[in-house]
């Protein structure tokens, strides 16, 4: 096995951790905004890991400068797209979760 | 190198499935409109690996690339509607 494939392995089981991170906040925090705390930055951060791993496994050649276009397009978009999402729930005065509310 | 892919597409594949409960008994629409785009980022996720897989890597980027634009197209959309129609 190359030093590069190890590298890359390791990146992609980080992403995967991350996803699954997302998924448990997903499915376990009580609220519209909490849920979106927990997939709008640990969804970002797997697609980043995992990308880069592809990236580092595949060498550098078009196919990689692909790859390295849709994350950068998902850097730049999906905490844009939580952050709409935030604005318009909390314009419509969605109340945010408390702990003394329930 | 292969089965290790193979391993990752399907578990980002329960993922989506576990994400796909939120989407069906989510209490309000914005938990809907939340877990719908992260659905959307692990197919991406999903779609690159399995050009891997098939060894045709720049046939599913192309793919992927197109679904990441609607991804982010549909969930501001969707945010924009719902806010214009005063209901959440």
């Amino acid at each position: 096995m190359l030093i590069r494939d190890i590298i890359a392995t390791a990146m992609i089981l980080v992403g995967c951790f991350f996803f699954l991170t997302s998924v448990i906040g997903l499915l376990r925090f009580p609220d519209m905004f909490t849920r979106m705390h927990a997939t709008g930055k640990c969804d970002t951060l797997a697609v980043l890991m995992i990308m880069a791993g592809l990236i580092v496994h595949h060498g550098i050649n078009l196919d990689s400068f692909k790859i390295l276009l849709i994350l950068v397009f998902i850097y730049i978009a999906n905490p844009t797209a939580t952050h709409v999402l935030a604005r318009a729930a909390f314009r419509l005065g969605v109340q945010p979760w408390t702990k003394d509310k329930k | 190198m292969k089965s290790f892919f193979l391993a990752v597409d399907i578990f980002l594949c329960l993922m989506v499935f576990l994400c796909l409960y939120r989407v069906v008994f989510g209490p309000t629409l914005g938990d809907r409109i939340v877990a719908t785009g992260a659905i959307g980022t692990k197919t991406l996720t999903i779609l690159v690996i399995i050009g891997f897989l098939y060894g045709r890597v720049e046939m599913f980027l192309d793919i992927s690339l197109a679904y990441a634009l609607l991804n982010f197209v549909g969930t501001l959309a969707a945010a924009r509607y719902f806010e214009a129609k005063r209901e959440f």
